[in-house]
């Protein structure tokens, strides 16, 4: 379950579209998370903000040029910096 | 432990899984790396799709011929990782550590990797290098890394690998397939490749349980111990502790503790092994300057709010326009034969038990079955071409948000449009779907989607009982129709939401799906997926549907009653003096009132009589209620039974079955078809579970019996409920 309060205050739902960041840390206690991290999202990579659907959410990311899609409340687990500042 | 007995095992379905002199490759890769593909560029025709035993999860078994040798191929799921995350992955990852029931450990594994995803490729290989058996990686998709100015260094890769041989392929046009054929050929004499474990750590503890508890070192059983290290982290109570002594439990505490502390293994392993992976990537990969291809522009279209929405409006469109009005002259075609067929065995087999239980029974049975197979493999075509082209991951991340408001994901768009076509192939779809929670209130939703079969029912009842009129410039008996399928998908939804908040209620649905891109689809791979599919569902006509269709025709057929002096008494007394056209119509009506007689003292008029009281208050006669009876295991026999209980013989057109329903009487000669009576019925369709296939795969999938028993129950008591409420009021 995604944690209720965000620990993170700079998360991959703070980016606009076209923005990137590096991710620096990860709250890795929800299940489909640690399924994200299997799919290559973990510390060290730079993830770019894509489209988002109507509604607000989900929201579309690349990495490594692959699509991944994730809600609000899972891309709010990920912490990043700006690229280039770790 | 893992090496010793395998090799007499042979399939449940009698596949020969090792022949002497012949080598057993496992096919694996990540979902979209263009596998299906390279399978089928390598077998062509030459495979056959069954199902692992036990399991829904299709094996696709193929086979060539190199150098005297035969390989045979086994085409596992696509997985991102040997973690087991769903039904599809832990299959694969039985079949690789050689615990698949009916498979034996393959001799070798062929990797799939996508040149423009080396990443998430990387991650995958690595795990499959930890077994130890040989190992060849196809590079496949190397003209779109191209396109994408990636260019990747083969041979820096192949040594960083240990030496695994590297072959680039296109499948698509068939570049660097000899060379593949070649590689996988001597992959018998092939070493396994030397590279040192990427996650130290694990292998090292993995070795010291193994001496520990005596185990043996080969490298599968220690990636074995290790890949149970992590699945013991994450649920003590899932690890299959009987391969393992029961004193290993303390032992595997205390070091998966060492090993993850108090992270997730999971997260764990991620960090380990993606970082090499992307090392790997640094070292054997140059992008150039990111080129947008067409693929990523189309993708960017599809994905953007406001276009991709009004497009997935009109793709949907298009599918549904396509099934209803395309399969149609098919349809016809498959019906005439079906008729023609019937008049030729009452011809060869007379017009006894035999003839009757082959024309009425069988022919027109199966035929009733075979006649939505247009609508079937119009629909899957689409599916697939959806699905391999990309768009259908862009439809579910679309439409998640809609989803959510009912408590299930955009990945439960998949089996729900599925299920239009048939709830079967719509309920296996949902085994996309990661969490239960959301899987179980998707399946018991999808049967509510009006499926083909309901199609036939509802074009009955409306042409015979709604007018032909418009409103505005809306054809009236199409918008009836329309109201059909929007109730079912009301119904569908809220019985999810239902779901949701009682028996399978928890924290809210969850939702994460990679975004391929879009790409051309393979003709080849979607129309042997096609003919797979369509393979499956005449599979089922011919078990299932037959013997029930059997079940029927007898229930119908016996007792036979001695009608025969009655009938020749009337024929005899039919005025000679009646042209032949009205004397041929006259005996007609004695036929079929023969046929009326027959089926009301047969089995099934006899149960319908005896029932009938319990549909009373709905509005519904004794014959109505034999045909909802003998429709419970598959809704469209409907058709045929009301057929013959209306005495107009099983050639009868529609039309002349809907005038007979008309003009059809109670006792005291009002009419049975009322308004609330077609209404309720209308309803009663709607909503029932009348279908055993779908029963059959809700048992399969959810593996008990409690989902069936409860979807059925469910059902069926919304359906009467239904029916019973729209009588009481339109009578009152």
């Amino acid at each position: 379950m995604p944690p209720d309060t965000p620990t993170f205050t700079l998360t991959l739902a703070s980016l606009k579209r076209g923005e990137r960041g590096v991710v620096v840390d990860i709250d890795a206690s929800d299940p489909l998370t640690q399924r994200l991290m299997t799919l290559g999202l973990v510390e060290g990579v730079e993830v770019e903000r894509g489209h988002t659907a109507i509604g607000g959410d989900p929201i579309e990311y690349r990495v490594f040029g692959l699509g991944m899609s994730l809600r609000a409340e899972q891309a709010k687990c990920f912490a990043i910096a700006p690229p280039g500042s770790e | 432990m893992s090496t010793a007995n395998h090799t007499v095992r042979v399939s449940a379905n009698n596949i020969p899984i090792r022949k002497r002199g012949s080598l057993s490759i496992a096919v694996m890769g990540t979902p979209n790396s263009g596998k299906s593909t390279l399978f089928n560029r390598l077998t062509g025709l030459n495979q056959r799709i069954g199902n692992f035993p036990g399991v829904t999860v299709e094996r696709h078994l193929g086979g060539f011929q190199e150098n005297g040798q035969q390989i045979e191929l086994i085409d596992l799921p696509g997985t991102h990782s040997l973690s087991g995350y769903s039904q599809e992955e832990r299959v694969a990852v039985d079949v690789l550590f050689g615990r698949a029931a009916g498979q034996s450990q393959p001799d070798g594994i062929l990797a799939v990797v996508d040149a423009t995803n080396l990443y998430q490729g990387l991650y995958l290989v690595q795990q499959l290098l930890e077994l130890g058996l040989p190992l060849v990686v196809a590079l496949t998709m190397g003209d779109a890394a191209d396109r994408a100015r990636i260019a990747i260094n083969d041979s820096r890769l192949s040594e960083l690998l240990g030496g695994t041989p590297i072959v680039p392929v296109v499948a698509t046009t068939g570049s660097g397939i000899a060379q593949l054929r070649e590689a996988l050929g001597n992959m018998g004499g092939q070493q396994p490749a030397a590279c040192k474990p990427v996650w130290a750590e694990l292998t090292q503890v993995a070795k010291n349980l193994a001496q520990q508890f005596d185990l043996g070192d080969e490298p599968l059983t220690i990636a074995e111990i290790g890949r149970s290290l992590i699945e013991f982290s994450r649920n003590p109570e899932g690890l299959d502790l009987l391969r393992f002594p029961d004193a290993s439990v303390a032992a595997f505490e205390s070091h998966a503790g060492a090993l993850f502390g108090s992270e997730p293994a999971l997260a764990t392993e991620a960090r380990i092994r993606y970082g090499w992976s992307r090392d790997v990537l640094d070292q054997v990969q140059h992008r150039g300057s990111r080129l947008q291809g067409l693929g990523a522009r189309v993708s960017g279209f599809f994905s953007r709010p406001v276009p991709g929405t009004l497009s997935l409006f009109v793709v949907m469109a298009i599918v549904f326009q396509a099934v209803f009005a395309w399969a149609t002259p098919l349809m016809d075609l498959i019906d005439g034969a079906t008729g023609a067929l019937s008049a030729l065995a009452v011809s060869l087999l007379g017009d006894g038990a035999l003839g009757s239980l082959v024309a009425d029974g069988i022919v027109a049975g199966v035929g009733s079955v075979v006649i939505f197979i247009p609508q079937i493999v119009i629909l899957f075509l689409f599916i697939l071409l959806l699905e391999d082209s990309g768009y259908l991951a862009r439809a579910a991340y679309l439409l998640d948000r809609v989803m959510r408001m009912v408590g299930l994901s955009g990945q439960s768009i998949i089996p729900m449009v599925s299920s239009f076509a048939c709830a079967v192939p719509g309920i296996m779809a949902t085994r996309v779907i990661p969490s239960r929670r959301d899987r179980i209130a998707t399946i018991m939703a999808a049967p509510f989607m009006t499926c083909s079969a309901r199609l036939p029912v509802y074009a009955l009842l409306i042409s015979a009982f709604v007018p032909a009129g418009t409103v505005g410039f809306l054809n009236l008996q199409g918008l009836v129709l329309l109201g059909l399928y929007l109730f079912g998908i009301v119904m569908g939804v809220l019985t999810a939401l239902l779901m949701r908040k009682t028996a399978v209620k928890g924290s809210g649905s969850s939702f994460a799906l990679m975004l391929p891109e879009f790409r051309m689809p393979n003709v080849q791979t979607v129309l042997i997926q096609l003919l797979g599919r369509v393979k499956i569902f005449l599979r089922r006509a011919g078990t299932i549907i037959f013997a029930v269709t059997v079940v029927v025709w007898a229930l119908v057929y016996f007792p036979r009653a001695d009608l025969q002096p009655v009938v020749e008494k009337q024929q005899s007394e039919l005025s000679s003096s009646l042209s032949p056209e009205a004397r041929a119509q006259a005996l007609a009506v004695i036929d079929n009132q023969a046929a009326a007689a027959q089926l009301e003292q047969s089995w099934l008029g006899r149960a319908g009589r005896a029932i009938a009281p319990a549909f009373a208050p709905l509005g519904w006669d004794w014959r109505i209620t034999a045909g909802v009876i003998a429709s419970f295991p598959a809704r469209e026999v409907v058709i045929a039974v009301l057929g013959t209980i209306y005495a107009v013989g099983d050639e009868a057109e529609d039309a002349t079955l809907a005038s007979r329903l008309k003009t059809s009487t109670h006792a005291d000669g009002t009419l049975v078809f009322t308004f609330p009576v077609v209404l309720g019925l209308l309803i009663f369709y709607a909503l029932c579970l009348q279908c055993a296939a779908t029963l059959a795969v809700i048992r399969r999938e959810t593996n008990s019996w409690r989902w069936p028993i409860f979807a059925w129950t469910y059902m069926t008591s919304l359906g009467y409920l239904g029916a019973l409420l729209v009588y009481q009021i339109g009578t009152r």
